[in-house]
């Protein structure tokens, strides 16, 4: 298994001074301080001990409330939901529960790092299934369609997506329920991003006609609440999928932190102001950022979600690769090569805009120098 | 408009082109809103947060608990507005509780504001009773907090 390509860069990057990183997957605010201070409080309080493998039970059922606020999708907390150490270990524990050796997972790529390795890791086979720049990086029924056999258990997505920023509406869900429908897939839904959705409305799978019974909705606090050390996020699903989970996860994690789990639940008791305003201020530099990179002439679709912005370098003649050496080299601009997300990301590099403005504005600067060298 | 003056307030003045690409809308709508925002009395000024302490500069604020006699029909607000002109008042607000006013007033030292409330404030024109307190250190104004350090915490590159 090779390493992540995000780490390869991260060692250049280490020993250099002065550069400005567009290659974070985090949010630049700091946690809200209610947030601190509720586990601060718990601290005090002596709430130091074990929770039940599954999570407080009051933290699931303030996320079942909000699910059903947001999305009027209705989970059981006393069995459809378990809190884990961030999306990342929950995606871990249900490809460990859910495939049996040689179950083969569709991942529409560019793609999040963990996908690929978490299915082999569980003994199963990923199948990468490009999205294409020209289709605005969404999934397409009928490629899914077509690369699924009788070995296919599940599909794996995320959106909002990282790298891209993609978004996939009501519409574009409908028919991949379809289809999901047709050969019996397990849908496992990565909605992290979900909050961070501009010009319209982020729509949960699970929300969509039916498809709740067949849909693990993985979600956390990492990029809404800026709580990305804080490694909290959950799980829901229909009871038999989440007892299997539980299993999984009691037995290797045993349960989420119960001081971020004090957070976590603070976070949705009090803090959907603190969210909007950080979510108001990404919106803001997603579109300063976006419309910089096509001035410059660094080619970039409307990112919709997240807070990444994925421009083409292949106007440049240069890999991704050689492109992003060159700029941390030469401007001291720190992205990310698109292969890290999945080859079809060549051609492409990851920005993250989650970055002061000033910041964002003094790297379009260096990157406008960059580009402008290259073409003469 | 709020948060285009929400902008404002924490970064200064903004070029209307930039305004614009961050609220995506257009220049002209930017400008109108400006110049509506100017003229209602909403935006007042530009202006930078200085960290007096950190300035060699002696600086001292004073926060004073003022008692003054109202008026028939309009109550506080010539008095209000009398303490106000002094230079050395940086603020003036209408309180509940205790006192009528709260007056901020800074100066160059600690006598020098004795001084002008002796000499200037408790002497004006409605003015009963005065009680002051200098700030000693400021560790938040204006929603910035002092004590951070300065500085990156993220890893440079991460997922």
């Amino acid at each position: 298994m090779p390493p992540s390509g995000i780490r390869e860069f991260f060692d250049l990057v280490q020993e250099m001074d002065d550069v400005i990183s567009l290659g974070v997957g985090e949010p630049d605010f700091p946690t809200p301080w209610k947030i601190c201070d509720a586990a601060i409080q718990g601290l005090r309080h002596g709430i130091t001990s074990y929770t039940s493998n599954a999570g407080l039970l009051e933290l699931r059922e303030a996320i079942a409330e909000d699910l059903y606020a947001r999305y009027g999708v209705e989970y059981d907390p006393a069995n459809e939901i378990v809190i884990t150490a961030g999306v990342s270990e929950g995606m871990d524990v249900a490809m460990r529960a859910v495939l049996n050796t040689g179950d083969e997972v569709v991942v529409p790529q560019p793609c999040y790092v963990s996908y690929v390795p978490c299915v082999e890791l569980a003994g199963g086979r990923a199948i990468a299934l490009e999205t294409r720049e020209d289709d605005a990086f969404r999934l397409q029924p009928a490629a899914l369609d077509e690369v699924i056999t009788d070995r296919t258990r599940a599909l794996l997505m995320g959106y909002p997506n990282n790298p891209t920023g993609a978004v996939m509406s009501r519409d574009d869900l409908l028919p991949i329920a379809e289809v999901a429908d047709r050969h019996d897939l397990l849908v496992i839904s990565d909605e992290i991003y979900a909050h961070l959705t501009y010009d319209g409305s982020h729509t949960c799978f699970a929300s969509l006609p039916g498809m709740k019974a067949r849909t693990l909705l993985l979600n956390g606090f990492s990029k809404a609440y800026a709580m990305t050390g804080w490694r909290l996020g959950y799980a829901c699903g229909p009871p038999e999928l989440i007892e299997g989970l539980v299993r999984v996860h009691g037995y290797t994690a045993l349960c989420g932190s119960v001081i971020a789990q004090l957070g976590a639940l603070e976070a949705l008791r009090s803090c959907e102001p603190e969210m909007r305003q950080m979510v108001q201020q990404y919106d803001e530099r997603r579109r300063v950022f976006v419309k910089g990179l096509n001035d410059i002439g660094l080619r970039c679709f409307e990112p919709k979600g997240a807070f990444y912005a994925f421009p083409s370098v292949q106007e440049t003649g240069l890999t991704s690769r050689e492109f992003s050496r060159r700029l941390l080299f030469e401007e001291k601009v720190a992205v990310v090569p698109g292969p890290a997300f999945g080859p079809c990301g060549e051609g492409f590099v990851r920005c993250t805009y989650a970055t002061a403005m000033d910041q964002l504005q003094e790297a379009l600067a260096r990157l406008s120098n960059f580009v402008q060298r290259l073409g003469t | 408009m709020h948060r285009l003056l929400e902008i404002l307030e924490h970064e200064g003045p903004v070029p209307a082109e930039d305004l614009a690409t961050r609220l995506g809308c257009s220049v002209e709508a930017v400008e109108a809103s400006l110049q509506q925002a100017r003229e209602q009395g909403l935006l007042l000024r530009y202006s930078a947060l200085i960290s007096w302490d950190k300035a060699d500069k002696p600086h001292v604020f004073a926060f004073i608990e003022v008692e003054a006699t109202p008026e028939h029909g309009t109550g506080f607000d010539h008095v209000a507005d009398y303490i106000g002109r002094f230079d050395e008042v940086h603020s003036v607000y209408l309180m509940s509780g205790r006192a009528d006013l709260t007056v901020v007033v800074q100066g160059e030292d600690f006598r020098e504001i004795a001084r002008f409330v002796a000499e200037k404030l408790a002497p004006a024109p409605g003015v009963k009773a005065t009680a002051t307190s200098f700030v000693l250190k400021t560790y938040k104004m204006e929603g910035e907090l002092l004590t951070e350090e300065p500085g990156n915490k993220r890893l440079a590159v991460s997922p």
